[in-house]
């Protein structure tokens, strides 16, 4: 039986059903779930796609973390599913205080909308296991607030614990020590700017994000 | 009561500001060249219904930190005063 990947919807949102077309490419069954109701539907895995959620007003995911769903997607995490949150998600998460450190304006103080190189630097993660550290992902990143920021503390922390899941190849925003994706303690909550969902077919440049999303869907199995 | 709270929002010292450094680059051009130390931030204004100005101030605070900044990155300042009607 297909394994059901929940898909959160805010308002603003409006990569869901990109994610949703990639994760059906990998054999799962999206579900959509509303912001506003307080529950994750019994999903094997929850994903929190691109957007503007709530019109990023204020900060990007400030008032996303509000959203009736974030508390039901907090005790998923804290059970152990796994959840990955993609660009507009992986603020959400941050905000909602399930991953450390904060995303902010892009150095360049640009919208940044480009394909680039990440490698993988651990492969202990719900998005990344099985996939050897080292592998290189060609990925589109596609934000204004983007660049990874945390203090010290938090970077020691990533860093001795092999928390950072992928790094650019050539840092496109300021990123602290080139992060584009980290995970919690737990190694089940995951956020990245990059879109895997936009690389889901070599006739669009890359199928790399499916190796990611392939290897969502088999955490839970492990 | 009713109390005004005025909140300013500003990027913590460290952290990099790339805005504020675009304006001060600026600067010069127009004749600025003693301007220096430029940092950006967001602004707050809201009424509070509270007993006593130091309630009021708790609670202007308590906004502040949960949800008008986001303490990772930002520090806030906050003040009240009686509100004028």
């Amino acid at each position: 039986m297909a394994q059901k990947a929940g898909v959160v919807v805010f308002p603003g949102t409006n990569c869901e059903h990109d994610v949703a077309g990639a994760l059906r490419l990998v054999g799962a069954e999206p579900i959509f779930l509303w912001h506003g109701e307080a529950t994750v539907r019994g999903v094997d895995v929850v994903v929190l796609p691109g957007g503007f959620a709530h019109g990023d007003y204020l900060r990007p995911g400030a008032i996303a973390r509000f959203s009736p769903v974030m508390e039901a997607v907090a005790a998923f995490a804290a059970s152990g599913g796994p959840v990955v949150g993609i660009c507009n998600g992986f603020q959400v998460l941050t905000e909602a205080g399930l991953l450390p450190g904060a995303l902010q304006k892009n150095r360049t103080l640009r919208f940044m909308c480009t394909t680039v190189d990440l490698v993988v630097t651990s492969d202990r993660s719900a998005l990344t296991a099985g996939v050897p550290a080292g592998t290189t992902l060609r990925i589109p990143v596609n934000n204004f607030d983007g660049s990874y920021v945390c203090d010290d503390r938090v970077l020691d922390e990533l860093r001795a614990e092999e928390r950072i899941v992928l790094r650019y190849q050539e840092n496109p925003n300021g990123s602290v020590d080139d992060i584009a994706a980290i995970c919690n303690a737990g190694r089940n909550v995951v956020g990245l700017m990059p879109h895997p969902e936009r690389a889901s077919s070599k006739l669009i440049g890359s199928d790399d994000g499916l190796v990611l999303l392939r290897a969502l869907l088999a955490a839970r199995i492990g | 009561m009713r109390f005004d709270a005025h909140v300013e929002v500003r990027l913590r010292p460290g952290i990099a500001d790339p805005e504020s450094a675009t304006i001060e680059r600026a600067l010069p051009a127009l004749g600025f060249d003693d301007v220096s130390s430029m940092s950006t931030g967001r602004s707050f204004r809201f009424a509070i219904e509270a007993d006593d100005e130091d309630s009021a101030a708790e609670r202007a605070r308590e906004l502040a930190t949960a949800l008008l900044a986001n303490p990772v990155m930002e520090d806030v300042s906050t003040t009240v005063e009686p509100g004028r009607d």
